[in-house]
């Protein structure tokens, strides 16, 4: 996993409430083996019409949204299916971090297991993070704190594990294999 | 009356059953690690987790926990003449190879097609009994909520994490917060427990369990039958929930008894006790509660693309109100605002997925099929759970019921509820389904989703618009109500 210590690009900003993974990626790309080339299918349905040409009012369509890496999202991002493809697919079209008022359980783990870093931010800032559409943002973990030229400092919470791992790129199951001791200890004692 | 002071604080079940199962405890550092009792696998989510094990030379550390199946991506139309399986494509046909492939090579035990276990993962594990309560169970789907209607502590996750349980056995976690949502009452008669979780997500909203794990508890809840605790924990993850939780009590135990991997003799007494134990002790906290009332319920089914979007079958679709989810909602359904839902005509009937394709489902449907044919220019397809649930609506003369009356009577699997393996509704025309998710494209590109409950799903294929079922039923409907 890429460390990830403070990003700095431009913002994409999808204010729609409850964006579900299926919106994320529809599952008939699901059929895949792989976690390689979802990002193809980011918001496929979203993102290009019934005839297959991009629809203009959406963000990601924008040039300005060319090599962004931050994602501004509408309240309860990511909630629906545990599909960890919506992480790989977001991944994939550079998305780095993932910025709502409020982020589906299983996508937040999903999408810190692939290097992407989702903040979960107060209503007033979120709010205000929601106008700076394809604005320069600098997003630094080491601080936890979100800085832009117009809307000043902010800062963000975020779990210490969640944080060290993304900073120094640990890998979760690498982590889980070094406790395999206790693993041990404890199925001894319940068998 | 003095009591003797309890050793710890009362807790929650969720909390019995995590504190039961943490191998580390957490810290402000790290999350704790968890074990895992049970973990169910499926073709679409394992893929990757199995490469993971392969490049890094892992095994699967406990086999004999694990059980895989079949369900998403195959085709529920039966073998062709010359036996092949009409699968999707080569996608699809790779992937069902491949969860043969990594289960011959791991040791885990596939209830492949033709066996006579297989089915939708969270029919088939209550289905053998190897859903208990008390245990930790996993899988990499969101449904996974629906085995807490057990009393096991139940729930979704990533295909990274289903690496993780397959190479350790264990989960980080970071302990959920409790909510408790009690149904007092009754459910009316033509009100089913599909309507009781539809009022409560509508009620408290698609994020509303973000963070949590739910306990339902009350009358209503303790009425329900198993089939109808499962239709009820399955729908926690559309409030945002980890799990649903539902202590076990007699309706469990009874449910489990005689089932192939249920425990016996003296196996059995002991884990009745040890299950009995395992409900919230009377003064735990939660850190959240909401109470409903089952006796003013009435059929319900969503307007929308988001699964709060549940009103009765009596409602009117709302008004725009220059909200911009309530007003794309209704742009992608093609509907005004401020119509009553019933008499929209439909196009196409599910009845099936995890949420209600259980016998006591069907038999709702059944009721309504009986003597009744299936609308002109609808279709409608009844897919059972599983193989076992198959072969016991046959048995009952269900099949016959559906057949006659023009449903597409089908091979166990997901089917419609997720439009990856063949079956699918086609773009702009409207679906009542008795799934779990009616997020734009769910069913199929540009299709249109109402969720509702298999009677009111059943009463639409009949009438061809949506329809209030207790308007059809004559006699008394008990679907996965007191059984
Ligand atoms: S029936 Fe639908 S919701 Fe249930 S496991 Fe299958 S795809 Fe998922």
């Amino acid at each position: 996993m890429n460390p990830l210590r403070v990003v700095t690009s431009r913002v994409v900003v999808l204010p729609d409430q409850n964006v579900d993974t299926d919106r994320i990626i529809p599952a008939r790309f699901l059929t895949t083996t792989g976690s390689e080339g979802l990002g193809a299918y980011a918001f496929n349905d979203w993102r290009i019409d019934a005839t297959g040409s991009p629809r203009p009012d959406f963000p990601f369509n924008d040039t300005r949204a060319e090599g962004a890496e931050i994602l501004v999202a509408g309240h309860n991002f990511g909630c629906g299916s545990s599909r960890e493809h919506a992480a790989w697919a977001l991944r994939e079209i550079g998305i780095r971090v993932v910025i709502s008022s409020e982020i589906a359980d299983i996508f937040r783990a999903n999408a810190a297991r692939n290097g992407i870093l989702p903040i979960v931010i107060d209503k007033s800032n979120h709010a205000k993070l929601l106008t700076a559409a394809f604005q320069e943002l600098t997003v630094d973990l080491e601080r936890c704190e979100i800085r832009s030229e117009q809307l000043g400092v902010m800062e963000f919470p975020v779990d210490a594990f969640m944080r060290r791992c993304l900073l120094e790129g640990v890998d979760h199951l690498g982590y889980l294999l070094t406790k395999l001791d206790a693993i041990e200890a404890y199925e001894g004692a319940a068998s | 009356m003095t009591h003797a002071q309890p050793a710890t604080a009362p807790r929650t079940m969720y909390e019995k059953v995590w504190d039961a199962h943490v191998v580390i405890p957490e810290s402000p550092d790290a999350p704790a690690v968890l074990a895992i009792d049970l973990h169910l696998i499926h073709e679409v989510t394992s893929p990757q987790a199995f490469a993971t094990l392969r490049e890094r030379g892992l095994r699967v550390r406990r086999p004999g926990r694990t059980l895989a199946t079949l369900d998403h991506s195959i085709p529920t139309l039966p073998r062709r003449a010359d036996g092949s399986l009409p699968i999707l494509n080569n996608d699809a046909a790779r992937q069902i190879e491949l969860l043969a492939a990594h289960c011959r090579e791991f040791g885990v035990h596939l209830h492949d097609l033709d066996s006579a276990d297989q089915g939708i993962v969270h029919v088939m594990g209550p289905d053998l009994g190897a859903t208990q309560p008390g245990m930790t169970i996993v899988c990499g789907d969101s449904h996974t909520s629906t085995h807490g209607a057990f009393g096991a502590l139940a729930f979704g996750i990533g295909t990274s994490e289903v690496a993780q349980v397959l190479a350790t056995q264990c989960l980080l976690q970071r302990r959920s917060g409790t909510m408790c949502v009690d149904v007092s009452g009754q459910l009316p008669e033509g009100v089913t427990p599909k309507d009781m979780i539809l009022a409560i997500i509508a009620h408290i909203g698609v994020g509303g369990g973000t963070g949590c794990v739910i306990e339902y508890r009350g009358e209503a809840v303790r009425a329900l039958s198993m089939e109808g605790r499962m239709t009820v924990c399955n729908m926690s993850i559309e409030a945002g929930a980890r799990a649903g939780m539902i202590a076990p009590d007699q309706t469990t135990f009874d449910h489990i008894r005689g089932r192939a991997m249920a425990p016996t003799g003296e196996a059995w007494e002991r884990a009745i006790e040890q299950w009995r134990s395992i409900a919230s002790d009377v003064g735990a906290v939660f850190d959240r509660s909401v109470a409903l009332n089952a006796s003013g319920l009435e059929p319900m089914v969503t307007w929308g693309t988001s699964p709060e979007d549940a009103i009765p079958v009596t409602g009117l679709i709302p008004e725009p109100a220059g909200d911009s989810r309530r007003d794309r909602a209704l742009r992608y359904m093609n509907f005004e605002g401020g119509e009553p839902i019933a008499g929209r005509a439909v196009d196409t009937v599910f009845i099936g997925s995890c949420t209600n394709s259980r016998i006591e489902d069907l038999r709702a449907a059944a009721q309504v099929f009986r003597g009744n044919r299936v609308a002109d220019g609808v279709r409608a397809l009844v897919v059972p759970g599983s193989a076992s649930v198959k072969r016991q609506a046959q048995a009952e003369g269900l099949a016959e019921v559906f057949v006659q009356a023009g449903c597409e009577w089908r091979e166990p699997g997901c089917s419609m509820c997720i439009a990856m393996n063949g079956d699918l509704v086609e773009p702009g025309k409207l679906a009542i389904s008795t799934s779990n998710r009616n997020f734009e494209g769910r069913q199929g590109p540009g299709a249109r989703t109402l969720l509702a409950s298999p009677l009111t799903a059943a009463a639409a294929a009949v009438t061809g618009v949506v329809t209030d079922p207790r308007e059809l039923i004559n006699e008394p409907v008990t679907a996965g109500g007191v059984s």
